[in-house]
């Protein structure tokens, strides 16, 4: 099997005429990262792997332990659909191992192998699609902030629509390149766009989160326009979120689905919902990774302030949709914190521990938050017992340091460098006096 | 001289004494890994799987011998009453069947007509469907003349339906045939791969793949027409 589909890559390059082979893999924060090889090397790298330096990747080595091995995934090679077709490229992805052979702790990607594969001992595969949210920006200058393409609305049609023509080139290239795309729109706020994936296993939507923000920022940038991912690039209007809609299947089962229960939900999707609760301040900082994150998780903007879950409410942190009638497989919950600027096998990893950890400590899940959140004063919130998520990159990064579940999901190696990366940022941002204080301030005090 | 490799290790002793009485030498292997490592200079001869009592075991090893640079020729597996099904839509994994518990006589007769012949009966070379084709010595597929990049279970399921056109299968079947059982993601798996598929195929061919409701997929046209 693995003869064959090296065979298989080896005669596509050669007769597609691929020049030139990009080597994939992710940093810590979340950055795809690439070296080229070419062909004639191709064979060598598919049974060996490539040496290069790991200190110069962020989060990877320490000096004195530098060299990693790259080891192409045959399974995800694929011929790249842009450029020059006289000089085709090709892309496949890489874990990264020790020179010794063994996993390198400081891969993103092979963190998410390790949690699959626990989740995996215990019977369960999990599916992810996320709805991925962004905006389009004329680009901007060094220092300059974000100028909106259109003032559009929801749903809105304009004949002159260039994000619309920019989305429809971007949907085709993704579905070129293996990955299905199940609904795109434009969102509420001026210049904002929104792709639906079609949900597969986690680790290949892991990968296909990579290309996806590659393929947005390619397909604009050709028009001369700019994509950007930032959680909240525009004051006053919503930010762009990354919904995860999860699910868990044993076998050809979905595991989340129990046709006798009120809800429609198993045991098990009782305790995963109830391990996220749980854990969602630890994780946060995970899934929510810039100091920018916070400024879209506040109240008013469709983003989740609440540690809750319910079915029908927009409000909460966790939304359990109704599933299409007679379609069990259907059955899914949506995680809504995440942004789309989170390292996606990081914050995979860091949910499926969540909610595992709900399982086999067999949580109980609390009770359904079906009142709009946003509404109630504090008081109220208390006395039903729900919490709001961290308030900020600092606040996270308390959380998360306390958390075992945490650091054993990521390792001690990205645990620790994650931290000490993300309270720098955040003691820059300290530093930082800003626009909002000197109009506050300046003159008044 | 030459190896015939033997499956299960160890082998029955019914089957192990017809090999030695018709002189034939032969190594006992337990999985493809052991395979490989015992395989002598100049490649194993050809091989004699017993499904019988492990037939997932078996099928998976006749995979492994078959999807390698250089597959394994003549295959023979051994098969219970039971398990005749499981010989449909893997003619590609072996030459001959012989029927458990076997007459020695007639196991012997069939390894002997096997190995003369070699296995080297001409392989079909391009699959045609429409405006698809599959050079499968290359492994490249085009639609309307243009290149068509697919990942490499991508190309096994397109050429999986494409050589049987007009026929329904369930996704287990195809998820048995294409990926073989060592594969856990489940049916849904295929699914996924079909969605891919259509996709790449474009909107004026998606629909060479459909989908046939609660069974499964067909390709092409229905052999009865529509």
């Amino acid at each position: 099997m693995l003869d064959q589909q090296r065979d298989y890559v080896l005669r596509t390059v050669e007769e597609r005429g691929v020049r030139l082979v990009r080597l994939w893999f992710t940093d810590v924060l979340g950055n795809l990262k690439s070296f080229a090889i070419s062909p004639a090397e191709l064979e060598n790298a598919l049974e060996d792997g490539m040496t290069f330096d790991g200190s110069a990747i962020d989060g990877f080595s320490r000096v004195q332990e530098s060299d990693v091995l790259a080891m192409p995934d045959a399974n995800t090679f694929e011929v790249l659909p842009w450029g020059d077709p006289k000089s085709v490229e090709a892309r496949v992805f890489c874990d990264i191992h020790q020179l010794d052979g063994e996993p390198f702790a400081g891969d993103p990607r092979q963190v998410l192998r390790r949690n699959l594969a626990a989740a995996h001992d215990q019977g369960f595969t999990l599916y992810v699609a996320p709805d991925m949210e962004f905006f389009y920006f004329a680009p901007p200058e060094r220092g300059q902030g974000p100028l909106p393409l259109d003032e559009g609305g929801f749903f809105d049609l304009t004949t002159t629509d260039v994000a619309g023509t920019l989305r429809k080139e971007t949907i085709r290239t993704l579905e070129t390149m293996s990955i299905p795309v199940e609904y795109s729109f434009h969102e509420d706020a001026p210049s904002q766009q929104e792709i639906d994936l079609r949900h597969t296993d986690a680790l290949t939507m892991a990968d296909s989160v990579m290309t996806f923000r590659l393929v947005v920022k390619e397909v604009a940038a050709k028009q001369g326009v700019h994509a950007t991912f930032m959680p909240k690039p525009l004051e006053g209007v919503q930010g762009s979120g990354m919904h995860m809609h999860l699910s868990l299947f044993k076998g050809d089962d979905n595991a989340f689905y129990d046709a006798d229960d009120a809800y429609r939900l198993s045991p098990v999707a009782k305790q995963f919902i109830a391990g996220l609760l749980f854990h969602a301040a630890e994780i946060t900082a995970i899934t929510n990774q810039t100091v920018n994150s916070y400024k879209r998780l506040v109240p008013g903007f469709e983003a989740p302030v609440h540690v809750s879950w319910a079915r029908n409410n927009r409000s909460g942190l966790i939304r359990v949709p109704i599933a299409k009638r007679g379609n069990p497989s259907a059955t899914r919950i949506e995680y809504r914190s995440p942004d789309p600027a989170c390292n996606p096998y990081l914050a995979f990893s860091v949910i499926l521990a969540a909610g595992l950890r709900g399982i086999t400590e067999g949580y109980e899940l609390p009770a359904e938050a079906d009142a709009n959140l946003f509404e109630m004063d504090d008081a109220v919130l208390a006395k039903l017992g729900i919490d709001t998520l961290p308030q900020s990159l600092s606040d996270s990064l308390r959380a998360m340091e306390q958390s075992e579940l945490v650091r054993e999901a990521l390792g001690e190696h990205i645990f620790e460098w994650f931290l000490r990366n993300k309270r720098s940022e955040w003691r820059s941002y300290k530093t930082h006096i800003s626009q909002f204080e000197f109009d506050r301030y300046l003159r008044s005090l | 001289m030459e190896l015939i490799a033997v499956f299960p290790d160890p082998p029955p002793p019914d089957l192990a004494r017809t090999l030695d009485l018709a002189g034939y030498h032969w190594k006992a292997v337990a999985t493809a890994d052991d395979a490989v490592r015992n395989e002598p200079q100049g490649g194993w001869a050809g091989a004699v799987v017993s499904c019988a009592a492990d037939p997932d075991g078996g099928w998976a090893l006749c995979r492994a011998l078959r999807r390698r640079d250089t597959p394994v020729n003549p295959l023979v597996v051994l098969v219970n009453g039971g398990q005749l099904a499981d010989l449909q839509l893997r003619d590609e994994l072996f030459d001959d069947f012989c029927l458990a518990p076997f007459h020695p006589a007639e196991l012997e007769a069939r390894l002997r007509h096997s190995l003369l012949r070699d296995g080297s009966a001409a392989r079909e070379e391009m699959v045609e469907y429409g405006g698809l084709a599959l050079n499968l010595e290359t492994y490249q597929a085009s639609i309307d003349g243009q290149p068509l990049d697919l990942t490499y279970m991508e190309y096994e399921l397109l050429k999986f339906l494409a050589q049987n056109p007009g026929r329904v299968f369930t996704r287990e079947i195809l998820l048995s045939r294409v990926w073989g059982y060592e594969y856990y993601g489940g049916a849904r798996t295929v699914d996924l791969h079909n969605r891919r598929l259509r996709a790449k195929l474009g909107e004026e061919h998606a629909n060479l793949i459909q989908t046939v409701r609660s069974v499964g997929y067909r390709f092409g046209q229905s052999r009865w027409g529509t």
